[in-house]
């Protein structure tokens, strides 16, 4: 089972025009910055990327957005990023903005091996339009379908060579569910072990949804909103 | 009249002992300021967090710790940390006790819009829908009237909806109303608040009780 490869470049190369992509992360945490390099870096074009966001104009997704390299975006909410309006008013990228709870849990229904769930985010909204509406116990639910994704990339703490995955705090965000989810999931890692090292109650991601991981390095982890509060006060 | 932080104030006089609470971006953020000593609640941040701390000190940032604004926070004792499928999970299934939000626009029905304005910028709802989808309790914390005077408390929504029929309680500068039967019902006004100013800022359908009071901060 080789499941390792040695770096970001050799995990995407076969990521080709037009694919689906599921990237992991919540704004700028947790995205996998090392593959987005490896996109940008290979130049391929016409991807449709599910990410609950779309990066900032000179980070994350941003980046595959200055380069044109995205065809539409599938987002929660895309609202820090100048370039994204630019491309969005002018035609060039389509966007389908939906509720952050159904992408994740549209992310989750791939990997659980459910066609479908039932929401009641949307019921009575634009975001309801043309969808099936069932009604259990006297409540309206939307069936939202589970994403088809041909690759999904995430970013987590730790990784094994065996592909589990754990993540740190609210890194965690959609990876998981995302990792589930992709036909191929390529895993990016702050430290990769030997098979073994990790406790396998801690285990968030079982390597059985992985099928490519690596060290990245030169993590940046941008910031967004850098806050911080005086000694003895709060929020 | 209130302020921002005056609108926080009396929110958080609506937060109780043992609530797990999601508090939105703007104005329900300040709510956290102002819960009362003595109460023990869990603030809940929809991009997997349980247990809310407050800003961490300066050179304590971790780019792995942010909330749903994406600012750098701290856990609490007790916190957990949980992905987003999760989070949207405890949500759905009404384990959040109180979600506090803020609105463009409201209705008389209760129905809610917030996240789009047709022919601007578009930036999503993020994970608005599915709180006021589900959520057990909703406050929201708005202005009463935009910037050209007008109402925002109105008869129907002019803009594209967040949620049906879902909002309870809303606070903003001039009062505090329950929403319910189709209309908005004054409980209390802000200090220096007129019933008359109250009725000019109402567009939809108002019902005011004659033993309406003064709000205590």
């Amino acid at each position: 089972m080789k499941k390792v490869v040695a770096h970001a470049d050799e995990a995407v190369q076969d990521i080709k025009e037009g694919m689906t992509l599921m990237l992991g992360g919540f704004g700028l945490c947790g995205i996998p910055e090392n593959c987005i390099s490896a996109l940008v870096k290979k130049g391929v074009k016409n991807l449709t990327c599910i990410s609950n966001n779309a990066g900032v104009d000179d980070f994350g997704i941003g980046l595959m957005l200055q380069q044109k390299q995205v065809k539409k975006m599938i987002s929660s909410y895309v609202g820090e990023n100048a370039e994204f309006e630019r491309q969005l008013l002018s035609g060039e990228l389509e966007v389908e903005l939906i509720p952050q709870g159904t992408l994740a849990t549209r992310c989750m229904a791939a990997g659980y091996g459910m066609p479908a769930i039932f929401t009641p985010a949307g019921v009575g909204t634009e975001v309801a339009e043309g969808k099936e509406i069932r009604k259990f116990n006297g409540k309206d639910y939307l069936m939202e379908l589970a994403f088809e994704a041909d690759f999904a990339i995430v970013k987590a703490w730790k990784g094994d060579t065996m592909g589990n995955l754990i993540y740190k705090w609210t890194a965690r965000n959609f990876n998981p569910v995302m990792a589930m989810g992709g036909k191929i999931t390529i895993a990016e890692v702050e430290e990769l072990v030997p098979a073994g090292e990790l406790d396998p109650d801690q285990i968030h991601t079982p390597g059985i949804y992985v099928h490519r991981i690596f060290q990245g390095k030169n993590y940046e982890k941008r910031i967004e909103q850098r806050t911080v509060r005086f000694e003895n006060k709060t929020i | 009249m209130l302020d921002k932080n005056g609108i926080a104030k009396r929110i958080a006089k609506e937060v109780k002992d043992g609530m797990y609470v999601n508090l939105g971006i703007g104005i329900p953020t300040l709510v956290a300021n102002y819960i009362p000593d003595g109460i023990s609640v869990v603030l809940q941040s929809e991009n997997g967090l349980l247990g809310m701390g407050p800003f961490p000190l300066e050179g304590e940032e971790d780019a792995d710790l942010i909330n749903a604004g994406k600012q750098t926070i701290t856990t609490l004792p007790g916190s957990a940390t949980f992905d987003s499928a999760l989070s949207f999970g405890m949500i759905r299934a009404g384990k959040v006790d109180l979600t506090i939000l803020g609105a463009m626009e409201v209705s008389e029905n209760g129905d809610i819009a917030n996240w789009k304005i047709p022919g601007k910028m578009v930036k999503g709802m993020g994970g608005a829908m599915d709180l006021v989808a589900s959520a057990k309790n909703i406050i929201v914390a708005m202005q009463q009237v935009n910037k050209h005077g007008e109402s925002k408390l109105l008869k129907s929504c002019t803009l594209p909806l967040t949620g049906v029929n879902c909002v309870k309680k809303i606070v903003t500068e001039l009062g505090v109303y329950e929403v319910k039967d189709g209309a908005f019902h004054l409980l209390e006004r802000a200090p220096g608040v007129s019933l008359e100013d109250i009725k000019k800022a109402t567009e939809g359908k108002l019902v005011i009780n004659s033993d309406v009071k003064e709000m205590e901060l």
